[in-house]
């Protein structure tokens, strides 16, 4: 009985940590793009502005939820719930600490975040096609054709991990970080998903199945109300996924000294939260084809070298485990 | 595990049977990712957690985006859906609904012969499949990927064809 109401707290717990985490980051992005751009951001309602998510709550609550007429009426309201619903399901196998997390022990963990990374895709996609309009169906194709090219690295990034650790268990590839992180072994690795987790959740600077400036506000152009909030709320959830994974993958989960576990989780998380922010503060957006060529030409043959080299020093090594 | 085995195969089964019976052809490639999907859930349940994992990953995830991805770049609009309603006619079920009850019968006569066995639940590890694909199966591995490289092949000539004359 204690130990399923331990489960029950661990899953409502995690669930409302991350809506509310990710409901936190809309101010707390706009506060820091603010700081680096040498402006003030939101900082009016309640202390620094901090107020400011609530009173966008209850703006974007209240406005008229609008299905345009032309629409494909089911599949438009199915693809903002993709989105949340494949975010919040690929958190269930991040370990936080060993005591905290849905599913973090599972013998296919890495697998089943790259499933629900790959199921993301349809919201977008769904969100394109069903709005039937010249714009939208631009920023679903686009997001398409990137989503689907970037999870092919992602995943290949993630063999060396897996190579080393000897397991898709996310507890044990943290484990097996105890002596030295993965991000010095897998710099290589490292890089390549992060590009392809920016790519994923496309964040700028490859949020082209958005870009503003071309295609009106891409594949959400025909949204209004709490379906484009979740929309918006899902991508800071898919930044938190992605950010979760590179501290479980390549930066020793909930491992360092003196600090308790849970709060060396958040302190690394933080930091590559920041840093996807702080990317959207400081680069460009890239050409569409350029985004698709560097992909395939320069990533593709970057993760498969990874994957060899690892391979060659584990065997020159001695005999893997 | 049992209860969980029967719902998804039910759904499973219904799922596919409305992707087929779906004149939009999003509508049925969506029923289509959830057969998958129902279909990934059943080999989980049979123990084979690897096969599920690439099941979603393979096939919902890539497979049928690029199907989704086609789909939305021909943009056919109301009038394919209703020449599609058109094409199915109760006559054009007569052949397939034959084949699918002879396999029927095949598979009621096992079940009430009462040999059909309980699937064996040993849990198969990703480091299984590895060892059986580079083991046993390295020749059909090998096969394969001569396959896909001569269609890579395929696919770059025909681009660069097309770049050449535009």
């Amino acid at each position: 009985m204690n130990l399923l109401l331990f489960g029950l707290l661990n899953i409502i717990g995690i669930l409302l940590a991350l809506v509310i985490g990710a409901a936190l980051l809309t101010w707390i992005e706009r506060r820091l793009l603010g700081f680096w751009q040498d402006r003030r951001g939101p900082n009016r309602v309640g202390p620094f502005g901090s107020l400011q998510v609530v009173a966008d709550m209850i703006k974007i609550l209240f406005k008229q939820d609008w299905i345009p007429p032309f629409a494909d009426r089911y599949v438009f309201v199915l693809a903002p719930a993709v989105v949340m619903v494949a975010g919040l399901l690929g958190f269930a196998v991040i370990p936080v600490t060993p005591s905290i997390g849905i599913a973090g022990n599972w013998n296919i963990g890495v697998l089943f975040f790259l499933a629900m990374a790959s199921l993301s895709v349809y919201s977008v996609v769904l969100a394109g096609w069903a709005s039937n309009s010249k714009y939208s169906l631009l920023g679903g194709m686009r997001a398409a054709a990137q989503m689907v090219t970037y999870e092919v690295f992602m995943g290949l990034s993630l063999i060396g991990v897996v190579m080393l650790s000897g397991s898709f268990n996310l507890t044990d590839i943290v484990r097996a970080q105890r002596n030295i992180w993965f991000i010095i072994p897998q710099f290589i690795g490292f890089i390549v998903f992060l590009m392809a987790g920016i790519a994923e959740t496309h964040r700028l600077p490859f949020d082209l199945p958005e870009g503003e400036n071309e295609l009106g506000a891409g594949f959400h152009t025909e949204y209004s109300g709490m379906k484009f909030g979740m929309f918006f709320i899902g991508e800071y959830i898919g930044i938190l996924l992605t950010a979760a994974m590179i501290t479980v993958l390549f930066f020793g989960g909930w491992e360092g000294p003196f600090l308790p576990p849970i709060l060396w989780f958040m302190l690394k998380l933080s930091v590559f939260v920041i840093f996807f922010i702080l990317l959207r503060a400081a680069l460009p957006r890239p050409r569409y084809d350029q985004l698709m060529s560097y992909g395939w030409k320069v990533l593709l043959p970057l993760s498969l070298l990874n994957v060899v080299i690892t391979g060659a020093v584990m065997l020159a090594s001695g005999p893997a485990g | 595990m049992n209860d969980a085995f029967y719902v998804a195969s039910g759904i499973a089964v219904l799922s596919t049977a409305l992707a087929i019976t779906r004149a939009n052809g999003v509508h049925a490639l969506l029923y289509l990712v959830i057969s998958l999907l129902a279909v990934a859930l059943v080999f989980y349940t049979l123990g084979a957690a690897f096969a599920a994992a690439l099941e979603v990953i393979v096939y919902a995830g890539a497979i049928i985006v690029l199907m989704v991805f086609l789909v939305m770049m021909l943009n056919l609009g109301g009038a394919a859906a209703a020449r599609e309603t058109q094409w199915m006619k109760p006559r054009v079920w007569i052949g397939p609904a034959i084949l699918g009850i002879v396999l029927e019968a095949e598979i009621v006569s096992i079940l009430a012969r009462g040999d059909a066995g309980v699937p064996s639940l040993a849990v198969i590890l990703p480091r299984d499949v590895g060892i059986a694909m580079f083991g046993p199966y390295l020749l059909c591995v090998e096969l394969a990927s001569m396959l896909l490289l001569a269609a890579l092949a395929g696919a770059y000539r025909l681009a660069y064809l097309e770049r050449a004359e535009g």
